[in-house]
């Protein structure tokens, strides 16, 4: 029987092994070195916060493994030998394989800052990192400050886990505005009132200098490059980013650059050895994503189609239209097809926002044929099918704001803003533009 | 602030503590003729009774109300006694006229509920004569320093918004040490409520102004419990509020729950008392009101008059069309999250519970096996009732329907719904109740599952399996479990409380009442994958 070995036990990994049970009666074998089983890496940041235990991110139940005779085995990967067929661990036990796949995810960037190995530095991306926290930051009594350097979404889900537990926290981003290589000016101006709202010491444009220990070899404070200033501190999280995990490949033939190579079909260089997720990088970049997709969606689709192919269904991986989400302390961020931080030659944009100022859309349309680009919506739910199909259909920009009831996927009884959005944008652009009453004929109808 | 919240725990605290006080203070001890009209009033054939009553509770001594109990239900021991006696000797004689005429002389019912009605006559120093003050230090001064605790999270809950920081590190809602305090009190409470309630007379003291103002009558220990439930679903029906002020459907449902709670559950029944009508809770529907085709209740109903024959008809129509009909179009959650009594206790007093739900596959295999058998239960409690009650005879297949009646009222009645459905609150979650044993939750549950509009959408590839949704289920659905395979949640089980919509970080969850089409929606492959799944396989 073919012996499926899949390095790492994220979504991606545990995403293929699932689908190729479903299809197939392959021997399955999963290595982490993380934990034994699956969890949400996403909802770490709820277990210190209290939302749930360890236990509530692991979707599956321990049977569930042996049931689908997935079998997990704990332990960390040094090499992998591509002529023997087998990986080697750690401890030099090796393990041979029919199949590989490489899902071993990221790991936070760290960019050579003095001190940055010292005890009560971390990232906040590992269970071991949690763990780590747990130790140096239970309260405000033991961890007086904390600084978290590097903005986006890691840094300010940290900054909103010291703040449920009353932790006085300094938060340095490099940008002039919070997460604003991403986020067009405005949504990126709302979040830092959000920020600054929830009382998190929000310093923009700044970087680290370096990090300084007390005796111990314990951080004792930081150093802002640009001012010189030195806040006193006992944690320090590390939020600059993630890169491919993969150094144990690097002696391998397996050809890497910043991931793991992959052509469309998820495969490496070598024959029968993938690489799916947050590692995988692709030799171009597929329409306007980047190369290398650290995002919880696109590690899952990767493993529904790897999964494919080693059941001798070859499948290219095929995103379709981008989307993403996510939370920001009190606010909730959907975004379908593409709104980028400047808008671009051909880009029209339509910016309404709620007078509580936390509540926005952004839409993106050509300037010339209204066809509509994508839409960010920041405190009001949508639904993903509706995007989906309208991206598909090019859809005018128009015809978006038109059945913008069909979009809308608040909780029921929520107050709609639909009408005073197509207000506002009528206004804008001399537009008679008449707001459809919902119709569930048209939500359900395929594209 | 959070001075404001330690002074409301303290305050609570002192008055759940008096409360719990009250219990042991007063002394019990009747006059001649208080027994003497009592005797008469409950038409006793017994020649002993008087004198065995007498001399245990027409005394001088300062009973407490354990004295009291015991000696009441020992009198009633020996008169019984006395004509077992008369019986077995009548029986060793064969004198078979004289042994048949014993039997009248023996009394029944429960020697608590006998022992409650006399202590309730007995008089009582400290609760019975002060009851304005002692109702003060008691429930006013839970309600005050419950308010004083929870009002405060207005401003140190921060923004609105979901709020659930620190859950599972506190000890009252984490099955920590206060948990555990919390189920022992409940669950006390709950047996001394419905076993013996001549122990808690002092309590129903308390509210009797309250009751004579509504029904006038004195209350009994259901009236406290009434009164006891709905002030407690306010107090924390405030504490929902705040929580849960950014979500417009939470408000809502909380709010009509509490209505239906207080006037429909509440108030109602007891003004119909008032105009000497039968008590009668409009929106309690059968299976979940089991006894509505039990003799007693059909014979009361018929002896009103026409307002009892309304009664009959509505209580039909309410189970065998409003209900279904509602469940098509919104699901059971109409009944279950926005009317029911038993769910408004859980939504509000049970909220800060919710995430102890289990949620393994083993506990929802236990469920369906245990809420199911309840509901095949009550069916055949019922055709008993209804045939005898047609046919004039007591038992059916040789088993007496009365049987069949008490074993339904003790195991599901009185042990399930109460002492395991609340009381287990702090341990297994707060809809124990619902979730394994409700008749009428089983009933709602088939008709949502297999012929509704109703279902949870989750919204395309969103999901992030993170699992707030299903640590927040209180019926112990693993909503995740469908939401990261882009499934609509069609279960029976689900009570439509929109929690799990409304914890959820990626806006993955909304409660819709859709068309039926496409409301079951297996996929294999999640939207955002241009994968084909159902082309790949037709084209193989």
């Amino acid at each position: 029987m073919e012996h499926v070995v899949i390095i790492g036990n994220g979504i991606s990994g545990v995403t293929a092994a699932r689908h190729i049970r479903k299809l197939s009666d392959k021997r399955i074998t999963i290595i982490s070195s993380e934990t034994k089983y699956f969890f949400s890496r996403t909802a770490l940041m709820y277990v210190y916060m209290g939302h749930m235990k360890f236990e509530h991110t692991q979707p599956y139940e321990p049977w569930f493994w042996k049931k689908n005779r997935i079998v997990l085995k704990k332990g960390l990967i040094s090499k992998i030998n591509t002529s023997n067929k087998e990986v080697i661990f750690d401890n030099n036990e090796t393990l041979a394989y029919d199949k590989l796949i490489i899902a071993t995810g990221s790991k936070p960037n760290k960019f050579g800052w003095k001190g940055q190995d010292l005890e009560g530095v971390m990232g906040m991306y590992h269970k071991q990192d949690l763990e780590k926290l747990e130790k140096f930051a239970p309260d405000n009594k033991t961890c007086k400050r904390a600084v978290i350097v590097g903005g986006g979404l890691i840094g300010i889900e940290l900054a909103e886990m010291l703040h449920s537990r009353n932790i006085p926290v300094t938060f340095l981003v490099r940008d002039k505005s919070f997460w604003n290589g991403v986020l067009p000016a405005q949504e990126s101006e709302m979040l830092n009132k959000e920020i600054l709202a929830n009382h998190i010491d929000l310093r923009l444009g700044v970087n680290l200098k370096e990090i300084k220990a007390d005796e111990n070899g314990h951080v004792k404070s930081i150093i802002i490059e640009e001012t010189g200033e030195e806040i006193q501190c006992n944690v320090v999280g590390l939020t600059a980013g993630v890169s491919p995990n993969i150094d144990f490949i690097k002696e391998s033939e397996i050809e890497i650059e910043r991931g793991v190579k992959v052509n469309r079909f998820l495969e490496t260089n070598i024959k029968n050895i993938y690489a799916i997720g947050d590692c995988a990088q692709q030799h171009n970049a597929i329409n306007q994503r980047p190369p290398i997709e650290a995002v919880w969606y696109t590690g899952r689709m990767m493993g529904e189609t790897v999964a494919q192919t080693i059941c001798d269904n070859k499948t290219a991986y095929k995103p379709g239209h981008w989307f993403n989400s996510a939370k920001f302390m009190d606010i909730e961020y959907q975004t379908y097809g593409w709104v980028w931080a400047e808008t671009k030659e051909n880009e029209a944009r339509f910016y309404w926002e709620h007078q509580s100022g936390k509540k926005c859309i952004h839409i993106n349309y050509d300037k010339k044929t209204h066809q509509f680009i994508g839409i960010n919506t920041f405190g009001i739910r949508m639904r993903h099918h509706f995007f989906d199909k309208v991206l598909t259909e090019k859809r005018s920009v128009e015809y978006v704001l038109e059945h913008l009831a069909d979009a809308n996927f608040d909780p029921e009884f929520y107050k709609l803003h639909e009408p005073e959005i197509i207000a506002q944008f009528n206004k804008e652009n001399n537009s008679t533009i008449q707001l459809k009453k919902k119709s569930w004929i048209r939500i359900f109808s395929k594209s | 602030m959070k001075i404001i919240k330690q002074t409301g725990l303290i305050i609570f605290l002192i008055g759940l503590s008096i409360f719990i006080g009250t219990i042991f203070t007063g002394s019990f001890r009747l006059e001649q003729a208080e027994l003497d009209s009592f005797i008469k009033e409950k038409q006793y054939k017994s020649t002993v009774i008087n004198d065995e009553l007498s001399k245990a509770v027409v005394t001088s001594e300062d009973l407490n109300i354990f004295q009291f109990s015991s000696r009441v239900i020992k009198a009633y021991e020996n008169s019984n006694t006395h004509y077992n006696g008369l019986i077995a000797k009548y029986d060793a004689e064969k004198n078979w006229a004289k042994k048949g005429e014993q039997y009248q002389y023996k009394i029944f019912g429960k020697p608590h509920s006998l022992s409650f009605t006399l202590a309730k006559k007995a008089g009582n120093r400290l609760a019975s004569d002060n009851t304005g003050l002692m109702w003060f230090l008691t429930f006013g001064l839970g309600i005050i320093g419950a308010l004083l605790f929870i009002v405060p999270d207005v401003v140190l809950l921060g923004n609105a918004g979901i709020k659930n920081d620190g859950i599972f590190l506190n000890a009252a809602t984490n099955r920590g040490w206060i948990g555990w305090f919390a189920f022992i009190f409940l669950v006390t409470f709950y047996i001394l409520l419905y076993f013996y309630p001549d122990f808690i007379v002092n309590w129903v003291y308390l509210v009797d102004p309250i009751s004579e103002s509504i029904s006038g009558n004195p209350a009994s220990q259901w009236f406290l419990y009434g009164f006891l439930y709905c002030t407690v679903m306010s107090v924390m029906a405030v504490r929902m509020y705040i929580k849960y002020r950014h979500n417009k459907y939470q408000i809502l449902r909380t709010t009509s729950v509490l209505f239906f709670q207080i006037v429909f559950a509440f108030l109602i029944p007891e003004i119909l008392v008032r105009f000497e009508k039968p008590w009668y809770d409009f929106k309690n529907a059968f299976p979940l009101d089991y006894d509505f085709f039990f003799k007693w209740n059909l014979d009361e109903l018929l002896a009103s008059g026409g307002f009892g024959l309304f009664i009959l008809v509505w209580g039909v129509i309410l189970t065998i069309i409003i209900v279904p009909v509602m469940v098509y179009f919104f699901g059971k959650r109409w009944y279950c999250s926005w009317v029911c009594g038993c769910g408004g206790l859980a939504e509000t007093l049970g909220d800060p519970y919710r995430q102890l739900s289990s949620k393994t596959l083993l506990s929802w295999r236990v469920e369906r096996i245990v809420i199911h058998t309840v509901l095949i239960f009550v069916l055949v409690m019922t055709g008993f009732a209804l045939y005898t009650f047609f046919s004039g005879a007591n038992e059916v297949i040789g088993i007496k329907t009365q049987t069949i009646q008490d074993i339904y009222g003790f195991l599901i009645g009185a042990i399930f719904a109460g002492v395991i459905g609340t009381g287990f609150y702090p341990i297994f979650g707060n809809r124990v109740w619902c979730r394994f044993g409700c008749p009428l939750a089983a009933y709602l549950g088939f008709i949502q599952r297999f012929k509704s509009r109703f279902r949870i959408t989750t919204n395309g590839g969103q999901c992030i399996s993170c699992g707030n949704c299903s640590t927040y289920c209180e019926q112990g659905i693993d909503v995740r479990a469908y939401a990261q395979k882009g499934e609509n949640i069609v279960r029976s089980s689900c009570v439509g409380c929109g929690v799990c919509s409304a914890v959820c970080p990626r806006g993955v969850l909304k409660l819709e009442n859709g068309p039926e089409k496409g409301r079951i929606n297996p996929t294999e492959i999640l939207l955002g994958n241009d994968v084909n799944l159902m082309d790949l396989i037709n084209e193989k």
